[in-house]
Formats: structure tokens, sequence, C-alpha cells
């Protein structure tokens, strides 16, 4: 058994944090989709900050994580109330139609 | 105990927003007086802060994790006037597309309370709510014509790449505490030496974070789209008041935590800002619509505020600072222009659209005119001392190559700027615009217009201000 430290946490984060920040921009078909990325973007974040927070026995990046997860349920409910009314204009969310501003 | 008068300001917004959003709710047709009230609410704030703040050198709230110092009490002011003059000349755009809500000032209100609260951290959890509470209200605003397509995609758009941006910066600020072992920027200061090269990586995703923010090249794709699809007003609001905000947080980075890490970020600090100067001139000449022009020549604009700060010095500080003011009253101006193209409930945001203007509406074109040759940066307006004072700095500080391409970006941008005279005074005419405007639509533009005329005469009132505001 290996033991589990501070780096494999960081990689964690670091890998979560990729996945995330990729499927914003490979994403090519649906809004909903990068809305969860962002998500796990925030996430990744949570990890690093929970697992820097045991390693430097400091407890304010726990409180951090705490303030990041209530910032982000309020970044979905409006980023889902965006896409609402998106949705009631256009008719879709798909992303390669979204190309109505361009020039 | 603590001062707690020192955020007064912030507390009375804070309490004027609670109570605008109850009065909102319990009676019927409040719009106008939620507008009216809102604008007291900003008033009252201003002269909180000239009071209580405006002679502290520097004081720490908190734990220290909020700071009060010359930079934050000019900062806000400048915030409070710009977020002031914008909902006072919003209100007929507004009615005319039906959206005159008691939402609007609120809005507007809980982001400039964002960028209070982010113009005054100084501490990386205090700054990440109060960037978050600027953005959510900001995204809100973007969409908020609702019904049409345009600003619901701006919302969108902006809602993504903002939301995105913020992923990044606060990947980076876990780097830096994970590194510095604390979340204030002081203790981080003395925490941080550049021997940790993961550091080197959280800067880079906190400048990212930034850059985003205040829409520098390459971090600009989301200006363009935002700006030509949010209401005008809104636009404005885009503009001039959150860049103040970035411009202040990003000092405050660069000059407070990072200070000793200057070998790492000066380097980036000027990439960002020669390609902001350079695009921002360049990709300006092709565009038919005028609030795009603006955010690409925002995106310019911007350029030449890093160039300050990439001096590392507090002339170069100094600088940066007079150019965010005189590029607030310069867009102010600018938009008032825009707001008064109307004819019969319709706005006209097109560059064809001003095509003959001179004939039809001389004062109005005069006006432009000025506006325009002090966007370019001739002497002796007010744009010129602007850029004078950054390229001084810049010079000090012997960054020849950066002076070089700030003077050509300027001749570039000459030209758009100058197409768009030629098209208003050489151009055929087309039908007259309506001159019914509201009072305070041609107050804002007569005041700004006078400012950018007549500031040769009193260079130095703003200098001293700004003179006061020592970082480094």
């Amino acid at each position: 058994m290996i033991d589990i430290g501070l780096g494999h946490y960081l990689t964690l984060g670091a890998v979560i944090f990729s996945i995330g920040v990729i499927g914003i921009f490979l994403n090519r078909k649906n809004i909903i989709v990068i809305l969860m990325s962002i998500e796990l973007i925030l996430l990744a974040v949570n990890i690093n900050l929970v697992a820097f927070s045991i390693y430097l026995g400091d407890l304010a990046g726990q409180v951090f994580t705490l303030f990041i997860l209530t910032v982000a349920a309020a970044e979905a409910a409006i980023g889902l109330a965006i896409i609402v009314v998106y949705f009631r204009n256009s008719g879709t969310i798909r992303v390669e139609e979204i190309d109505n501003l361009k020039g | 105990m603590e001062n707690l008068n020192l955020i007064l300001p912030e507390i009375f917004i804070s309490l004027s927003i609670m109570f605008l959003l109850i009065l909102g709710v319990f009676k019927n047709d409040s719009s106008k007086i939620t507008f009216n009230l809102s604008l007291f609410a900003i008033l009252i704030t201003t002269i909180i802060i000239i009071n209580e703040t405006f002679s502290v050198t520097r004081e720490t709230l908190f734990n220290e994790s909020v700071v009060i110092d010359s930079m934050s009490s000019l900062m806000k002011i400048i915030t409070l006037i710009g977020g002031f003059l914008v909902l006072v000349i919003s209100s007929t755009y507004l009615k005319t597309f039906k959206i005159y809500n008691i939402e609007y000032p609120v809005l507007v209100l809980s982001s400039i309370l964002g960028m209070m609260v982010m113009i005054s951290s100084n501490d990386l959890i205090v700054f990440y709510m109060g960037l978050e509470l600027q953005s959510l209200a900001l995204y809100v605003l973007a969409t908020y014509n609702r019904d049409q397509l345009k600003s619901s995609e701006a919302g969108l758009k902006y809602f993504v790449l903002s939301a995105l941006s913020s992923g990044l910066l606060l990947y980076g600020c876990s780097l830096v505490y994970g590194f510095s072992g604390s979340t204030n920027f002081d203790i981080i200061s003395n925490q941080l030496n550049s021997e940790e090269y993961v550091l080197t990586f959280g800067i880079v995703f906190i400048l990212v974070g930034l850059a985003f923010k205040i829409s520098a090249v390459p971090f600009h794709m989301w200006a363009p789209d935002v700006y030509e699809g949010s209401p005008t007003t809104v636009t404005l609001f885009f503009t001039i008041v959150p860049k103040v905000a970035a411009l202040t947080v990003f000092i405050r980075f660069l000059y407070v935590p990072f200070l000793n890490l200057i070998d790492q970020w000066q380097m980036i600090i000027v990439f960002l800002s020669i390609a902001s100067m350079v695009f921002g001139a360049v990709a300006a000449i092709g565009q038919t619509n005028i609030k795009r022009l603006i955010a690409y020549s925002s995106i310019g604009h911007v350029g030449y505020t890093l160039a300050g700060l990439a001096t590392a010095s507090n002339e170069g500080i100094q600088s940066s600072i007079i150019y965010i003011s005189i590029y607030v009253v310069m867009n102010l101006a600018l938009f008032s222009c825009l707001l008064m193209l109307r004819r019969k409930d319709q706005y006209y945001e097109d560059i064809d659209d001003l095509s003959g203007l001179s004939k039809n509406h001389p004062l109005l074109s005069l006006c432009l005119l000025l506006i325009l040759f002090s966007l370019a940066g001739i002497p002796p307006l007010a744009g010129f001392f602007a850029k004078f004072y950054i390229f001084k700095a810049v010079l000090e500080q012997s960054m020849y190559f950066l002076a070089i391409i700030g003077l050509l970006s300027t001749v570039v941008a000459a030209f758009y700027y100058l197409r768009i005279i030629k098209i208003m005074y050489f151009d055929k005419e087309k039908d007259k615009y309506d001159t019914d405007h509201s009072l305070w639509l041609k107050f804002s533009l007569t005041v700004s217009t006078i400012l950018i005329l007549l500031y040769f005469i009193f260079p130095s009132q703003l200098v001293e201000v700004v003179s006061r505001i020592n970082i480094i």
C-alpha cells in the first residue's frame, strides 16, 4: 500500500481541473455540459484547497472552500436562468448555433 | 474594536440594496422611486467615502483582510461616479425598450458593492467574494434585455467565459495559498520567494484570470460580443466601471503579494500590454458597429494602462490610474453621444448611421469630434496627457521597446478614429435624429466634453490626488 500524500491530491485536482477546461473548449454540443465543466473546475479548486489546508494545518483553506461552494451554487443558478432565457429566444442551446454576434 | 467607520460605505450600500429590494417587492410601480433612491444612495456613499476615508493613508480591518488606503478611496469614488452617471443616463434607453424595472438599479448597486469589496481587498477570500458579487450582477445585467436574442446571447457568452476565468483565477489562488500558507496578501508577500517554481504557475493562473476580467489580449474574445449584444447603457457600464476595479485589483496583486517575484510577472505584463495595444488598434479598423468598435478601442486602452503597470514604479502605477480616470470620462462622453442617436424610439449604433451628422447636428458632431480626437491622443485634449504620462513613466524605466510599440499603435488607432470623423463630416447626410434628450444625458455629455477639452488648463489637480498613491 502506498501512502496517499499531498502530491496525490494535487494531481487529482490538476486532472479534474484539466478535464473541466478541456470540456469547455472541446465541447461542441450542449451548453449544459459547459456548466458541468465549470462546476468541475471549481470542485478541483476545492480539492486543492482542502488538501493544502490539511497539509498546512491552517483552517483558512477550508473556509475558502465553503465560500466557493456557496458561490458555485449561485453561479449555477444564474447560469441556468441565462440558458433558459437564451433558449426561449433562439429555440436551441447547441453550442455551434450560438453565433448571432460576430464580426 | 475595529474602526467600522472605514467600511461604512460598503455597509451603507449593502443596506440600501436590501431596502430597495424590499421596496420593490411591496410597492407597485416602484421603478422610478427605486432609480431615484439608488442615485441618492450612491451620492451618500460617495460623501461617506470623502468624509471618512479620503484622508486615511493606510488602515487595515478584520485581521488585515480589508485595506483602506488612498488608492482604494480614489478608485471607489471613480467607480461610484461612473455608476451614478450610468444610472442617470440609462432611464430613457430603458423606457424605450420597456425594461425600466427595479432590478436594474439594484443590480448596478450590487455590482458596485462587489467592486468596492474587490478594491479594498487584502485577502484572497475577500477578493474572491467581491469579484463574484460583481460578476454575478454583471451576468444578469448583460442579459437584461431578455426578450432580445442578442442580449441573451451576450449574457450567455459573458457567463461562460467569465466563469471560466474565475475558475482559472481560483486555481491560481489555491496554489498561492498552498505554497505561502496564508490567504493574506501581506503574509503571502513575505512568504513568497522566487525559488518555488510552482508559484509561477499560481501567478500565471491568477494573471490570466485578471486579464480576462480586464479584457486584455489574448483573453479578450468575450469583449466585442458582449459589448455589442448588451443593452447600450449596460455596455457603457461594462466599458468603464469594472475596468477601474479590475485595474485596482491588478495593481494590488502585482505590487503586494507578488512584488518579490517581479522577474516572473514583468514579462507577462509587457506581453499582455503590447498584444492589447497592437490588437486593439488593428482589429478595430474593419468594424461597422460602434459598440463593437468601442470594445476593440477599450482593449487598446487597457494595453496602455498595463504598460504603466509593467514599469514596476510608483510613477507607472500613478500614470495608469490617471489613464483609467481619463478613459472613464472619455467613454462616458462617447456613449452619451451614442445614446443621442435616436429616431422615433429606435437607437442607431452603426458607424454608417453617423454619416453626415455634422449637417443636421453640428454641436453633437463637434463634441464627438473632440472625444474621438481625445481617444486618439491628439494634443491638447485629455487623452493626449493620459498617454503622455504613461510613456513618460515607461521611458523613465528605459523600456524603449514597449514605448515604441505603444506609439506605433497609437498611430494605427488614430486611423479608425479619424475615419469616423471623416464619415461624420464629409459623407452624405441622413435623416435628422430626435433632439429631445433627457437633461442628464445632455449634462453628462457637456460636462465630460468640457473636462476633456479643458483638462490641459488644470492638469495638476488630478496628478496631485493620484500622487498620494504610493504602493511600493
